[in-house]
C-alpha cells in the first residue's frame, strides 16, 4: 500500500509542486537580503571589526604604552616598543598589529586602560596584499581619526554595560 | 629556645628574632612593605600585622615584635585580616592609579599585595596628595607620589652604602623623602634604592620605559666589571641586554650590585665590532673570516716562536685564555701575560687570592688595606667592609691614598715605607693587628701593579707571618683584584713561560722591534703605542683602544653572550652564561682561537666547550668545583728587594670607566659628567662662602 501511495505521489509530480508553492509563498513576503555594498546590515556598538588607536580630544594620542594589549593578545599579533618622549611622558616608538596574525577576540580593548585601542566597526578592510595588512602606529591612528565620532558614540552606547 | 604555636602549629624558634622571622620559618608569607632582611627595623608600613596572645587586644606589627615563649600567634584571623585591609587602603589612599605607566608595574610588590588586600573600588574621592619629583642623578628616577613612606631607600644609603644622603622631611602626609639639598647621589651602590623600593617610587632612569618584565627573558650569570664576580641575573629581550640585576649570593654579593655592573650595559650597543677587518694601506678595511685569517697566517708562520706574544684582557673567560695559551705553547711562544698591570703576581695560589673570602670580613676584627681602594675597585665589597665596621670593634687602617670608603679608616701613612714601618713593629696600629684574633690584610693592585711589587708582596707576607695571620683555621692574607679574569688567568699559568717576556717585556720588545707579532685578546688597558711596528692582531667584542691598533681585528662575544668560566678575587669559580648572541659575524673567543689554530697548522684538541672545559680542569685542578671557593696554600711568594718612595696609589682613578664595555656605555658618561657637575657646583658654592 505504501509503495502505491508512493508511486501516485511521484507520477503526480507532488514535491515539484510543494516546492513551487513555496517559491511562489516568498515572493509575496518582505525580502531579508541586502544589497550590499549599496545596502549593509545593522552593526552592534560591541562589533568587533578593524582596529584603531584613539586620541583625545586635544589631539594627544592616548596610548601610553603600558603593553597591556601586546601581553594579553592570544594571537601574539601585537607589537610594541616605548621610550620616554622628549617631554617625558611614556609613548610607543612603534605599534604593529598583524591583522593576518588577529583572530578579532577583543581582549585588547578590555585589556586598554585609557580606551586607546579599539575594535571599530569597520568589516571592509581587505586588500591585495599580505603586506598591507601588517599595521602600524601611523595607519592606527588614521584609523583611528577616521572612524573616531562612530567610536566614540560605539564607548558611549556600550559604557553602561561596563 | 622558644617555643610558640603559630596558626596553631607549634614550633621552636632561635631566640631573639622577630614574629614576621618565626612566620616565614614556618613557611607563612607576611605582606610587608619597610622591612628588608639586610636593613634594620623600621615598622613603619604597619603592613606586617598580626594577632599576638598573649599581647593587646590589638593587631600588632610582626617586624618588630620580637618572639617569646609560649606565644601564640595568628596570621589568618578575620581581626588580621580586616586590618591589613585597613592598611592597604591607608596606603592607596594617595598612591595615584598609574601603574600603566609606571615600571615598576608587573614587578611591583604594593600592585601585588593590593590583589590579595585590596578593595576594588575607593571610598575617598579628596583629591590625592601631589609631592614634587626629586632629582637624584643620572641612574635613580623618582617619581614621589607614588612613594608609601617605606623608608628602605633612606636606611639603604645610610647603613649599606654609607652616603647619608637621603632623609625624610615633615610628618604624617606631608613626609617627603628627599636629598634637601638637590644633588645626584654619590654613592656607587644606588642602583640598588631600585630594587629596594616596593614602588614604583624610584625607577631605574636609563631603562626607563624600555621594557615590561614579563617581556624579559632572564638569564643567571655573573659579572666582569670587577673581579668580586658578583652574581647577576641578565634581562634581555630579543638580541639586547636590556637590564642587568643582582642574585642573591651570601657568600660574594649579598643582594647588592654596583652601578657600573648594573648600568655599564647600554655599552654593549656601542662601538661593536660586528666582523673581522684587515688593515690595508694604512686603514682598517672590512673582510671576511677566511681573509682576516690568511692574513694571520701569512705573518705568523713566517715568525719564530720567540719572536710572537700574546696577552689577555682583563676581562676574558678561563675558555679563550686556555685556548690563547695552548696555542701561543704550539706556535713555540714564551711570551704570554694576563697581567696588563705589570701586577708582580706569578706565586702559588695562596699569593694572588683574596684567602678569607668575601664571608671572611664578616669575621675579621682588624683590617688593613696596602694600596686599595675598595670603594672604587669593588664597591659591593667596600660594603661587605662597611657593615663590618657597623658591628663595631673593628680598626680599620689604610697605606696609600685612602679616600673617604664610606667608613673610618686610619691613615698609616702612603708608601711602601710606610709597611716596612709596620712590619717592623714601630707603628701602634701593628699592635692592635697583634691584638686581633683573625687580622685581615687586603693587598690591592696599586701596591702589586709597580716596579717594586715583588718586594711589596714579600713585606705584606711577611706581616701576615709575623701577625699570624695565616693559621688553620682562618687566613687573614687577602689580594684584592681588578680584573674579572686575573685569577683565571694566573691559575691557568697565562705567565711567561721559561725565558718568556711579560707585558712590560713584550711592549719593551715590540718598541726594539724584537717582537714581531703580538695577540692581543681583549687587551685595552696597555700603552698601545708602545707596539711600535709589531703586527697586531686584536680579538675582542668593542672597537677600543687594542682595536684602533690593530692589523687584523677579530670580532669576539662581549661576557653577556658566551658561556663562559670566570674566577673572582676569591678564587671561586663561576658559570657565566649565554644571554644574547654576538652581534653580527662575531663567535665566542675561544671557538675563534681553536679555528685559527687549525689555519696555523696547530690544531687545538677540542671542538666543543665541554671539551675545552676538560681541558681547563687538566690545567688547573680549581677549575673541576663550581661556586666553592678553595684553598689557596700558603708558601714561599715574593722578593725582597729594594723599595720605591712612590706612594701607593689605586689604579681606579675613574670608577665608572675602567674597561671596553663601560668606556662605550652613555650611562657612565652621564655618571662622570654629573658628578663633575656636583664638583663644580660645591666648588663654587665653597668660594661663595669664601
Amino acid at each position: 500500500m505504501a509503495s502505491l501511495d508512493r508511486t501516485a505521489r511521484s507520477f503526480l509530480l507532488s514535491e515539484l509542486v510543494g516546492g513551487f508553492l513555496l517559491t511562489l509563498k516568498y515572493m509575496f513576503k518582505p525580502k531579508v537580503t541586502v544589497n550590499y555594498p549599496y545596502e549593509k546590515g545593522p552593526l552592534s556598538p560591541r562589533f568587533r571589526g578593524e582596529h584603531a588607536l584613539r586620541r583625545y580630544p586635544n589631539g594627544e594620542e592616548r596610548c601610553i604604552a603600558c603593553k597591556l594589549c601586546e601581553a594579553i593578545c592570544p594571537a601574539q599579533a601585537i607589537t610594541i616598543e616605548a621610550e620616554p618622549r622628549d617631554d617625558g611622558s611614556r609613548r610607543t616608538t612603534r605599534y604593529d598589529i598583524d591583522m593576518t596574525k588577529c583572530i578579532y577576540c577583543g581582549f585588547c580593548q578590555e585589556a586598554c586602560p585609557v580606551d586607546a585601542i579599539v575594535e571599530g566597526p569597520n568589516f571592509e578592510f581587505s586588500t591585495e596584499t599580505r603586506e598591507e595588512l601588517m599595521y602600524n602606529k601611523d595607519k592606527l591612528l588614521a584609523n583611528g581619526d577616521r572612524w573616531e565620532p562612530m567610536l566614540a558614540a560605539n564607548l558611549h552606547a556600550d559604557a553602561p554595560y561596563r | 629556645m622558644p617555643k610558640i604555636k603559630i596558626d596553631g602549629v607549634e614550633m621552636e624558634v632561635p631566640a631573639g628574632i622577630t614574629i614576621l622571622q618565626a612566620c616565614e620559618l614556618a613557611g607563612l608569607e607576611i605582606p610587608r612593605f619597610c622591612y628588608h632582611e639586610r636593613l634594620s627595623i623600621a615598622g613603619n608600613c604597619r603592613m606586617c600585622l598580626v594577632e599576638v596572645k598573649p599581647g593587646p587586644p590589638k593587631p600588632q606589627a610582626s617586624c618588630a615584635l620580637p618572639v617569646a615563649d609560649k606565644q601564640e600567634i595568628f596570621t589568618t584571623t578575620p581581626m588580621v585580616e580586616k586590618a591589613r585591609k585597613g592598611v592597604m587602603e591607608f596606603l592607596l589612599i594617595n598612591h595615584p592609579l598609574d601603574c600603566p605607566i609606571c615600571d615598576q608595574g608587573g614587578e611591583c610588590d604594593l600592585q601585588d599585595q593590593a590583589m590579595g588586600y585590596g578593595f576594588d573600588r575607593s571610598r575617598y574621592h579628596e583629591n590625592k596628595r601631589a609631592v614634587p619629583d626629586k632629582e637624584l642623578g643620572p641612574l635613580v628616577k623618582t617619581s614621589m607620589n607614588r612613594c608609601i613612606h617605606c623608608t628602605r631607600c633612606i636606611r639603604f644609603a645610610t647603613e649599606v652604602a654609607g652616603t647619608e644622603e637621603l632623609g625624610a622631611t615633615g610628618r604624617g602626609e606631608s613626609m617627603e623623602v628627599t636629598t634637601y639639598v638637590e644633588h645626584a647621589l654619590s654613592s656607587e651602590l644606588s642602583g640598588n634604592l631600585v630594587d629596594l623600593c616596593p614602588v614604583g617610587a624610584l625607577t631605574s632612569k636609563p631603562y626607563a620605559y624600555e621594557a615590561r618584565s614579563w617581556e624579559l627573558s632572564k638569564t643567571e650569570s655573573v659579572d666582569v666589571m670587577d673581579a668580586l664576580g658578583s652574581n647577576i641575573r641578565i634581562d634581555t629581550r630579543g638580541a639586547q641586554v636590556m637590564r642587568v640585576l643582582p642574585r642573591l649570593n651570601d657568600d660574594i654579593n649579598e643582594e647588592w650590585i654596583s652601578d657600573k655592573t648594573r648600568h655599564a650595559i647600554d655599552g654593549l650597543r656601542y662601538q661593536r665590532l660586528d666582523r673581522p677587518y684587515v688593515r690595508k694601506g694604512g686603514k682598517l678595511a672590512e673582510a671576511t673570516w677566511d681573509q682576516a685569517f690568511t692574513a694571520i697566517v701569512d705573518k705568523l708562520g713566517k715568525l719564530e716562536g720567540g719572536k710572537i706574544a700574546a696577552i689577555a684582557g682583563n676581562q676574558c673567560d678561563a675558555e679563550s685564555m686556555v685556548a690563547l695559551k695552548d696555542l701561543m705553547a704550539g706556535l713555540g711562544s714564551p711570551n704570554i701575560d694576563c697581567r696588563q698591570d705589570g701586577a708582580k703576581l706569578d706565586g702559588p695560589r695562596g699569593s694572588y687570592i683574596f684567602n678569607a673570602g668575601v664571608r671572611g670580613i664578616d669575621q675579621a676584627d682588624a683590617i688593613l688595606l696596602i694600596g686599595t681602594n675598595p670603594r672604587w675597585e669593588s664597591p659591593v665589597l667596600n660594603a661587605r667592609i662597611r657593615k663590618r665596621y657597623l658591628h663595631g670593634h673593628c680598626p680599620i687602617a689604610g697605606i696609600g691614598l685612602v679616600e673617604d670608603l664610606t667608613y673610618p679608616v686610619e691613615n698609616l701613612g702612603t708608601g711602601p715605607a710606610t709597611l716596612r714601618e709596620l712590619v717592623a713593629g714601630n707603628l701602634s696600629f701593628f699592635e692592635k693587628l697583634k691584638a686581633a684574633k683573625n687580622p685581615l690584610i687586603i693587598l690591592g693592585m696599586g701596591a702589586l701593579a709597580r716596579s717594586d711589587g715583588a718586594a711589596v708582596l714579600a713585606l705584606a707576607r711577611e706581616l701576615a707571618d709575623k701577625l699570624g695571620a695565616v693559621r688553620e683555621d682562618w687566613n687573614g692574607f687577602a689580594v684584592l683584584h681588578t680584573a674579572a679574569a686575573r685569577v683565571g688567568g694566573l691559575d691557568l699559568g697565562l705567565v711567561p713561560g721559561e725565558g718568556g717576556r711579560d707585558v712590560e717585556g713584550i711592549l719593551a720588545g715590540c718598541e726594539k722591534g724584537e717582537i714581531g707579532a703580538v695577540y692581543l685578546l681583549a687587551a685595552d688597558e696597555i700603552d698601545t703605542k708602545r707596539l711600535g711596528k709589531a703586527f697586531v692582531i686584536y680579538q675582542g667584542h668593542h672597537g677600543d683602544a687594542g682595536a684602533h691598533r690593530a692589523d687584523v681585528v677579530l670580532p669576539g662575544a662581549a661576557y653577556t653572550e658566551k658561556p663562559g668560566t670566570y674566577v673572582n678575587t676569591e678564587g671561586r669559580v663561576q658559570l657565566a652564561r649565554r644571554a644574547a648572541y654576538p652581534p653580527g659575524d662575531a663567535r665566542e673567543d675561544w671557538a675563534i682561537l681553536r679555528a685559527l689554530s687549525e689555519r696555523l697548522g696547530k690544531t687545538l684538541p677540542y671542538d666543543t666547550l665541554d671539551q675545552v672545559r676538560d681541558r681547563l680542569v687538566r690545567v688547573s685542578k680549581s677549575f673541576a668545583a663550581i661556586d666553592q671557593q678553595q684553598a689557596g696554600g700558603w708558601d714561599t711568594f715574593g722578593a725582597p728587594g729594594p723599595l720605591s718612595d712612590a706612594m701607593f696609589a689605586s689604579p681606579i682613578a675613574n670608577f665608572y670607566m675602567t674597561c671596553a664595555i663601560s668606556r662605550s656605555s652613555r650611562t657612565m658618561a652621564e655618571c662622570i659628567a654629573s658628578r663633575e657637575e656636583f664638583a663644580q657646583r660645591y666648588l663654587a658654592r665653597a668660594r661663595r662662602m669664601g
